[in-house]
């Protein structure tokens, strides 16, 4: 028992069974935390299989699990190969530059970017750049405002009816609007990012703002009213109330709000690329829905695991970064 | 006496409500010397610490006003420290940082910080919590936070101590021992302490007067009692003591008698009530029937 106190997490029922520390009660921990989860992932992955074999579509039967794993294979196996030719690729252009160089020392190379398609993986990564630029942006904003309007009741009572029409606009709604705007307004001869990124990041901002600002603004508000007493008696200055008092208190609001704000956020830009034809997740589906090959619905099946999967991965994020954050590490974050 | 330290002249306050103001407190009059212990009972409700509040600061008088050294309290200040009822120390800083903030804001001009530190240690063994410097509030019981809420308000070196009924949520034991505590700690520093409670023994052991408040609304000063008791003062020694048993019972007689709590009755019981001290004016228990029955339809 005392072992367990200082290995972390899941180890600790192995190592106390292998010492032979409460038998069933250690095998009762782990059924718990690994059998039951993977019990619920068998029953899952049957009910699929035999769904999915009823359904017949133009394109072939649905996929069940077995295709989509042999798809995700594929997938891997040609993000591999793509990179293998986008390394020669620049190899053979570096020697012919080099020879050319040789020959005439006054030539001033161009080096061309290898011009094959982006994989599924690169498209994640784009993605993933996309909408973690976009809730910084947005995060950035929403909390000093949430902190302003929260901490005056006539400020919060003159913005909230605002923020809550624009909270539930839809991102779809939002995007022709952003796309016309940027086009008309983002005009520069070295373009520093692409419009496409730049239309699906700012839907993604206008999108994820809102429930970290109202959160944060609700936080701040409700101090209490014990503490702002302690820092009136202080007569603490309006930045180190903040700071000391405001901000630690609504730690847990705002973290709140921003996990909601995450989760928004990466459900908007799988929609904004679709529609927008900007690079990432989305696009791919969209690309593979177009295409309507045989292999298409699996490869789609794919990208919908992987984008469920890297959702969870960012709020699991945001949980171990309120871990680091957050003052009170009794608390049970979930 | 021409001048006292702390003078509450003609305080009345007033909240408003949908059903027009509400008078809490009506003409309060009281004279606190430099170094004197003063308790404030009555029954909850009665107001004691909107009074408190004032003198803090955190709530303006609507008529009358608070006089502190010769200058009018207008705002809240560490000069007029509190220890809150519920300790109200900052969940996310230390002990050593919660007395730490409150050091820093007082003394960041008159100490360096060797001497702020040492100030800090200082104060934290006067409330013996030295050991607990680096815990955390939750981490502590809840007299050891009251004890580090006591030593963040001397840490501020106060003019005047105010306390709001301080060891209200302790157990009987615990408050005892804070208690001694703070007689102790009073004995070397000499605070101006303005302290509220509800519990008699509290306020005769500890007090070198004790404001006896009547029933609000509309409450006011009821009775003023001197304790004649010398100093160091035993609990033990005192439970025999008829002096200490006299002004015992005239407390509860005041409190049990002449204010006798009316839960929820309708305003004809009040006349009951009216028969208090020849020292209230007598307009305020004018006031209280009419008022009372305002205040009682708010509050229902």
């Amino acid at each position: 028992m005392n072992l367990s106190l200082k290995t972390p997490g899941a180890i600790a029922p192995v190592v106390n069974l292998v010492r032979g520390e409460n038998r069933r009660e250690q095998v009762d921990i782990l059924f718990r935390t690994f059998g039951l989860p993977l019990i619920g992932l068998v029953v899952f992955l049957m009910i699929w299989a035999g769904a999915a074999a009823k359904i017949e579509t133009s394109l072939g039967q649905f996929p069940g699990p077995a295709q989509v794993w042999h798809q995700a294979e594929a997938l891997y196996a040609s993000h591999v190969a793509e990179r293998d030719k986008a390394e020669a690729f620049y190899e053979r252009q570096e020697q012919r530059i080099a020879e050319r160089l040789a020959d005439d020392p006054d030539y001033e190379p161009r080096i061309h970017d290898y011009p094959g398609k982006p994989t599924f993986f690169d498209q994640i990564i784009t993605s993933l750049i996309t909408v973690l630029s976009g809730f910084l942006i947005a995060s950035v904003i929403a909390i000093p405002v949430g902190i302003v309007i929260g901490l005056s009741n006539k400020l919060y009572s003159a913005f909230n009816p605002i923020i809550q029409i624009l909270k539930p606009v839809s991102p779809l709604a939002w995007l022709p609007l952003v796309t016309i705007v940027v086009s008309a307004v983002y005009v520069t001869d070295e373009p520093m990012f692409d419009k496409s990124f730049l239309v699906s990041m700012i839907t993604v901002v206008l999108c994820s703002l809102w429930p970290t600002m109202i959160n944060t603004a609700v936080g701040v508000n409700t101090v209490s009213s014990d503490l702002l007493n302690v820092s009136k008696v202080l007569r603490l200055g309006w930045v180190t109330h903040v700071i000391k008092i405001v901000l630690p208190s609504s730690i847990p609001m705002i973290f709140t709000g921003l996990r909601l704000s995450l989760g928004i956020a990466w459900m908007v830009l799988i929609a904004a690329e679709m529609l927008a034809q900007s690079p990432g997740l989305g696009k791919f589906v969209w690309d593979e829905f177009q295409n309507g090959s045989s292999d298409s619905l699996a490869r789609i099946m794919v990208a919908v695991l992987a984008i469920g999967f890297i959702g969870f991965l960012l709020d699991r994020g945001m949980l171990a970064l309120q871990r680091v954050v957050s003052w009170d590490k009794s608390a049970v974050l979930r | 006496m021409s001048e006292s330290h702390l003078e509450l002249s003609g305080v009345d306050i007033e909240f408003p409500t949908p059903k027009g103001p509400f008078k809490a407190l009506d003409d309060i009059n009281l004279r606190v010397d430099r170094g004197e212990f003063v308790s404030l009972i009555g029954h909850s409700g009665c107001g004691k610490s909107t009074v408190m509040n004032i003198v803090a600061g955190l709530h303006q008088a609507t008529r009358g006003g608070v006089i502190l050294d010769g200058r009018e309290v207008d705002q809240p200040g560490p000069e007029r420290a509190v220890v809150f009822q519920n300790h109200s120390l900052l969940p996310w800083l230390t002990v050593y940082q919660n007395v730490e903030l409150a050091v820093k804001r007082v003394f960041r001009k008159t100490k360096n910080r060797r001497e702020m530190r040492e100030w800090i240690d200082h104060n934290l063994a006067l409330v013996q919590m030295e050991h607990a410097a680096h815990k955390r509030p939750d981490e502590i019981s809840g007299g050891m936070k009251q004890r580090v809420g006591i030593a963040r308000a001397l840490a501020m070196q106060p003019k005047v101590l105010l306390m709001d009924e301080p060891f209200g949520a302790l157990d009987a034991l615990t408050r005892a021992h804070l208690q001694d505590s703070l007689m102790d700690i009073q004995a070397d520093l000499d605070n101006t302490v303005i302290m509220i409670t509800h519990d008699v023994d509290e306020a005769v052991l500890l007090s070198d007067r004790i404001v006896m408040m009547t029933n609000g609304p509309a409450a006011t000063v009821g009775e003023i009692l001197s304790i004649d008791l010398p100093r160091p003062r035993d609990r033990l020694a005192l439970a025999d003591d008829p002096a200490y048993n006299h002004y015992r019972h005239e407390v509860l007689t005041f409190l049990y008698e002449k204010q006798k709590k009316v839960e929820s009755a309708p305003a004809t019981a009040r006349p009951e009530t009216n028969q208090t001290p020849p020292a209230a004016p007598e307009p305020a228990r004018a006031a209280t029937g009419e008022a009372g029955r305002k205040a009682r339809e708010t509050t229902a």
